[in-house]
């Protein structure tokens, strides 16, 4: 009796993990859960539509929008069958006050074309964090008013968050006059 | 909603101007009737908190657009997040916000602990609470000391430290420093609190809220004050959630949004407080906030004290946790799984988490992308600041420039955390 319970449970728990009770889709997106957060995965072209759909569900603030650049790491095994894993991913981050409830959504953006259209209509405080991502990733925004670095000089070359980017020196005036000690 | 994303795009209250263009600009021969120009404020400037540098486009003495430029301090943390273990990571999120250390461990902590799948024990949580909310009052208190400062009430400033320095001495009982403190890390807080803690803790809860009463009596009433304050960098709900803008300048309009009550974290759900909100979004509402929090933070404090629970400090699990001291001298697995979890660390299984905490400031998050190594393969930190000082040029739209002090000082900005 034990054991047949026991099976039934293991049972129950291949078919929650192979059909999980979570929406495979919503806002018609495939959608995961990662650590209690619902994640969307969204190709570019739909991106700014699902972004208005969120926006005008409740989704009010822009809490957050970074990149990440997957050069060396790129069999990540989170993203949902269908989702053709590019070098970068854009990550925005939206909270919907009044119903209290966070979704995550994930753009893959291609190393080749890094573009994508900017939130700034939508959501003006994404102006500094798509900045900061052009500055450090390199990644274009369509239709931001002000794409500048932000945090590096203007004149700098290269962005020093990618992957790729050789973290070395740069000279240091004094650094080799001699010391006293 | 929209609305306010509208008003703030025609507003044209940012400047968009690079540096090379502004320089252009002010070399221009203008007519003397339409003259506008365009000064820089800072980055050294006193009141900047930091190395924040605005570029003022000036018509007289009002204020027709800002452009804050920001990146000083080339810190790189997010990249050196990236070099570092997940045992190390809190020596370095921590010198990010240097007025409130303990929010930025306590959020990388939690981003941590949610992608290893664990669940620290309650003495850790608790213990968590109470130094998170002594570190609030801490923030707030130096908020107090620099808001004066900025406005020219000097005894306010020194009045502010003083008490911070109070509880930057129980810190250092605790922590071994007064700032920067790793105290927090994944798995639950570094030491158990010091014998003596509670009088330590008493001692402050005792001392505090008389001074509390004492810059009431000082500053509230005062019609300087309220006249510098008072109607000064007004913004309205609207715009703050369209700008991403959280914390005391959300509350100050009277949007009571506060994320331990909202989406508690810790065991907030278990304390009794009030969220503070303003009415009018002005400086003079950010101030009283502020100095409202304090007390609120107080009141958390004494039923933290009243309710602290035994048992461990941190989360017995062999993966995260080094052995005890005394074991390292007598067992030598003990020392060989020492040296293992400090020199390698430990690794946290693939995957992306994102955690949140209600800093002093406002949203303070953390974004850990894991690849299953020892070591983030991106870490990324929401900084409250960084989205507030995007407020900046809206709020100062159409003042003084002799109130920009006022409006810089009451969005609190922390420069280390903005330029991360």
């Amino acid at each position: 009796m034990a054991e047949e319970s026991e099976q039934a449970l293991t049972a129950e728990q291949a078919e929650q993990l192979e059909h999980p009770t979570e929406p495979a889709t919503l806002y018609g997106m495939p959608v995961t859960t990662a650590f209690g957060d619902q994640v969307l995965h969204v190709d570019r072209s739909r991106y700014l539509d699902l972004v208005r759909a969120l926006h005008d569900d409740g989704f009010v603030v822009c809490v957050d929008l970074t990149a990440a650049d997957y050069l060396t790491h790129p069999g990540r095994s989170d993203l949902p069958a269908g989702v053709v894993p590019e070098r970068f991913e854009v990550i925005v981050n939206l909270l919907d006050p009044r119903r209290r409830r966070r979704i995550r959504v994930r753009c893959q953006v291609p190393a080749d074309d890094p573009v994508l259209p900017s939130l700034w209509d939508l959501y003006p405080g994404t102006e500094a964090p798509e900045r900061e991502v052009f500055d450090l990733f390199g990644i274009t925004f369509d239709g931001h008013p002000d794409l500048t670095r932000i945090l590096m000089p203007e004149d700098w070359i290269g962005h020093p968050l990618r992957k790729d980017y050789e973290s070395g020196r740069i000279p240091v005036q004094f650094k080799g006059a001699p010391s006293n000690r | 909603m929209a609305a306010a994303a509208e008003r703030l795009r025609e507003q044209g209250a940012v400047l968009r101007l690079s540096e090379a263009d502004a320089a252009a600009h002010a070399e221009l021969e203008r007519a003397p009737e339409d003259e506008t120009m365009i000064i820089n404020m800072g980055p050294q400037h006193p009141s900047t908190h930091g190395v924040l540098r605005l570029m003022l486009e000036l018509q007289g003495e009002t204020v027709l657009r800002c452009k804050p430029v920001i990146g000083y301090l080339h810190t790189g943390m997010e990249w050196t997040g990236e070099e570092l273990t997940y045992l190390q990571g809190p020596t370095n999120v921590t010198r990010m916000d240097y007025a409130s250390p303990l929010f930025n461990e306590l959020v990388f902590s939690m981003c941590v602990e949610k992608l290893l799948g664990i669940e620290v024990p309650p003495r850790a949580v608790w213990i968590r609470m109470l130094m998170t909310e002594l570190n609030r009052i801490a923030s707030h208190l130096l908020f107090l000391a620099t808001n004066g400062m900025d406005l020219g009430a000097v005894s306010m400033m020194l009045y502010g430290w003083r008490e911070r320095e109070e509880v930057l001495r129980f810190f250092q009982t605790v922590t071994g420093l007064r700032m920067n403190h790793n105290y927090i890390r994944p798995g639950g807080v570094a030491a158990d609190l010091p014998s003596g803690w509670r009088d330590g803790v008493l001692r402050l809860l005792e001392m505090i809220p008389p001074r509390l009463e004492e810059y009431d009596t000082l500053m509230t009433g005062q019609p300087i004050w309220r006249e510098r304050l008072q109607g000064v960098g007004v913004i309205t709900a609207e715009e703050c959630l369209a700008l991403g803008v959280t914390g005391p300048i959300l509350r100050s309009t009277g949007y009571a949004w506060d994320l331990r009550r909202d989406m508690p974290y810790l065991a907030y759900d278990e304390v009794d407080f009030d969220v503070v909100v303003g009415t009018f979004g002005d400086s003079f509402d950010r101030y009283a906030i502020r100095l409202n929090e304090i007390r609120e933070s107080i009141r958390i404090v004494h039923q933290v004290l009243d309710r602290m629970p035994g048992g461990d400090y941190r989360i017995q699990d062999k993966k995260v946790t080094p052995p005890p001291r005394a074991r390292i001298d007598e067992s030598m697995e003990a020392l060989i799984h020492h040296f293992k979890i400090f020199t390698e660390g430990f690794k946290v299984p693939e995957g992306e988490a994102y955690a949140a905490v209600e800093s002093p400031r406002g949203e303070l998050g953390c974004y850990i992308v894991s690849d299953g190594s020892s070591r983030p393969y991106r870490m990324h930190i929401r900084a409250p600041s960084f989205y507030n000082i995007q407020a900046l040029p809206h709020l100062m739209h159409g003042g003084l420039v002799a109130d920009a002090v006022a409006v810089i000082s009451s969005v609190d900005p922390i420069m280390g955390e903005v330029d991360r």
